[in-house]
């Protein structure tokens, strides 16, 4: 098939509608948020319009920074973890039978399903010392006592990895379908154990997937603001935790879109340089 | 003993046999062609060879030495694949060098290598190309140099041709045979299409329903089939119902035919005749006589159409020696008895 240059306005035609519900649902709100955040917030709950700076320089303050610092480490570790896990997994499953493949993905699909709240409250459950899987481990005899494995660092990863793990093998999956199958069994008839075959081959072919599989865990994950309260300290609270916060129960409008603006220029810088590295790495 | 050995190899999945009890010695150095319809076992047995499969019974010794379970990397072979499965995030000289450097040859060496071998497929100044820039023929010849780079024992082929067009193909099969010769390397092929196991093979295997119908030269293939698929699946060729009294006697379509080589010595058999060994005549000489229904002129070759008593036989002749006939003419058909083979029915 041949592709054309669109000639006329017209020919545009098939954008106006996607354009139009990205305006009225993106650009607005998100124009409102960045507007908000250079007004002045009001006693009482209410924010008048206004120019200043004031949101922005309470910001740049220690304790900030380093939520924010914990935040993007927080959601880097979530999205290593969850690559780490799925592109081995992912691989195995689609060497599987049809049918076994099937099973396992509504599996996951059906993880994808439960709310936010619901895993929270399960892991709360599995870790907590009363009804938690340690109890498991004393009755097979391996730990003497249960204890309470949360609220703790490792609790708040678990969750999140447990969250994040089946979009994870969702968006590795096409991929690894695609992949021919003769490319390993070429690297091993050419002497690579499997293993070697499945790091010299497999992971360097499916380098691009898996960088922007990365990219999605990681802006997925820094999202994430109920399970780090669910499961962790307050020093385990994400810069999504404080907007929330701040925007609800503080009330402070101003305040949040200025943290909300701060953290979505700062990703944004993050994957910028993650993409140039990967383009460095091809020409390279 | 020097070379490759398969006995009583057999593969079985679930209730399907795709290899039954196969037999087969391919001493060192030697060029076999596997040929066969499509499912006939050829793909599964080479990739058992090269421990992809496993075999389900039966052995499988190189050199003397059992690898019937030995793991694929550690049986130092190199198989080109019909999708040739290039690595796309390599380059040509990486690609080349990828053996070399899983088995830790210092960079240096693995250098030389490549170098050497992107001369002998005449591709040198190539190594630093990402192989999704080459054509064809190209990637066809980096996937050769990349199995080989090893010197391995053995060289196995799927299929290796297919992807190509016929010009290019001819002229791959003819280098392909001339670089295995002066490798000295023993060499299985696996093909679809006899044109080049017959350019290309010492050996040729014909397989049908996983089993080894004939294993033999290619001209012994063509000139003694062993049975009347073989017969018919190597080149063309005419089935003609034939009487054999068991003393050496032959009779087909009426007419006694004397001296006959006997591939079969029962009373109901099949003679073959290849369309070239068919000579037309003037109507009174022939042992046979028949009518002429169809003339297709090729120009290099003519084939003929003869009907003899409600059979149809083809005869093809050169331009040189131009039958004089045209359609509805009375023709005489020679059986010349040492190019036919009469089979078993």
């Amino acid at each position: 098939m041949r592709r054309e240059a669109p000639q006329k306005l017209g020919d545009y035609g098939p954008l106006f509608f996607p354009a139009m519900m990205l305006i009225v649902f993106f650009v607005v709100p998100f124009a409102t948020m960045i507007a908000v955040s250079f007004f002045q917030r009001q006693q009482g709950g209410f924010y008048v319009p206004a120019f200043e700076l004031a949101n922005y320089q309470r910001f740049l303050s220690l304790f900030f920074a380093n939520v924010l610092g914990f935040s993007l480490m927080l959601a880097v570790t979530v999205a290593i973890c969850c690559v780490v896990l799925a592109v081995p997994f992912t691989y195995l499953l689609t060497r599987m039978a049809r049918k076994v493949q099937i099973v396992w993905l509504v599996a996951l699909l059906s993880v994808l399903s439960l709310s936010e709240v619901i895993i929270g409250f399960a892991w709360s459950t599995l870790f907590s010392r009363t009804a938690g899987i340690t109890n498991l481990l004393v009755m097979a005899g391996i730990m003497s006592e249960a204890k309470a494995l949360l609220p703790s660092f490792g609790a708040v990863l678990t969750g999140m990895v447990y969250q994040a793990f089946p979009y994870t093998v969702l968006v590795l999956y096409p991929a690894l379908v695609r992949l021919d199958p003769t490319l390993t069994e070429a690297a091993r008839t050419l002497g690579a154990s499997p293993v070697k075959a499945f790091f010299t081959v497999v992971i360097p072919a499916l380098r691009n997937t898996i960088t922007a599989t990365l990219i999605m865990v990681f802006i997925f994950a820094l999202g994430s603001y109920l399970l780090p309260q669910l499961l962790g300290r307050p020093q385990h609270w994400t810069l999504s935790v404080l907007i929330t916060d701040q925007a609800i129960y503080q009330s402070n409008m101003p305040f949040a879109a200025a943290m909300a603006v701060f953290l979505v220029l700062v990703t944004l810088g993050l994957v910028a340089l993650t993409v140039l590295a990967g383009r460095k790495g091809d020409a390279a | 003993m020097s070379g490759l050995a398969l006995n009583n190899v057999t593969k079985e999945f679930g209730t399907f046999t795709a290899v039954n009890n196969v037999e087969l010695t391919v001493p060192h150095g030697t060029f076999v062609c596997m040929l066969g319809p499509s499912g006939c076992g050829k793909t599964t047995l080479l990739r058992m060879i090269a421990g992809l499969d496993l075999p389900t019974g039966g052995a499988i010794r190189l050199d003397g030495e059992d690898i019937t379970n030995v793991p694929t990397h550690k049986r130092n072979l190199g198989m080109v694949f019909q999708s040739l499965a290039l690595f796309p995030h390599l380059t040509v000289g990486e690609n080349i060098a990828y053996p070399l450097r899983i088995r830790g040859v210092p960079k240096e060496d693995q250098k030389k290598r490549v170098d050497e071998l992107l001369s002998m497929i005449h591709l040198s100044g190539y190594a630093d190309r990402p192989v999704a820039k080459l054509s064809g023929g190209q990637r066809q010849r980096v996937a050769i140099a990349r199995a080989l780079a090893i010197s391995p024992k053995l060289f196995l082929l799927d299929e290796p041709l297919s992807a190509l067009d016929a010009k290019l193909r001819e002229a791959m099969q003819v280098e392909l045979r001339q670089l295995q010769q002066k490798l000295g390397i023993t060499t299985i092929v696996v093909t679809h299409d006899q044109r080049e196991a017959m350019t290309m093979a010492d050996t040729v295997v014909v397989m049908k329903g996983g089993e080894i119908r004939q294993a033999a030269s290619p001209i012994e293939i063509y000139r003694r089939p062993a049975d009347t698929f073989v017969a018919d699946f190597i080149g063309s060729t005419n089935l003609l119902e034939a009487e054999a009294d068991g003393t050496g006697r032959v009779t087909v379509l009426g007419q006694p035919v004397s001296g006959v080589f006997l591939g079969a010595d029962t009373r109901k058999a099949t003679l073959s005749i290849r369309p070239e060994d068919v000579h037309l005549t003037a109507p009174a000489d022939g042992a046979l006589s028949g009518t002429v229904t169809f003339v297709r002129d090729l120009g290099g070759t003519i084939e003929t159409f003869v009907d003899i008593a409600g059979r149809q036989i083809v005869a093809v002749s050169t331009p040189r020696a131009r039958p004089d006939v045209t359609v509805g003419q009375p023709v005489g058909v020679v059986l010349l008895p040492d190019v036919c083979v009469v089979l078993a029915k």
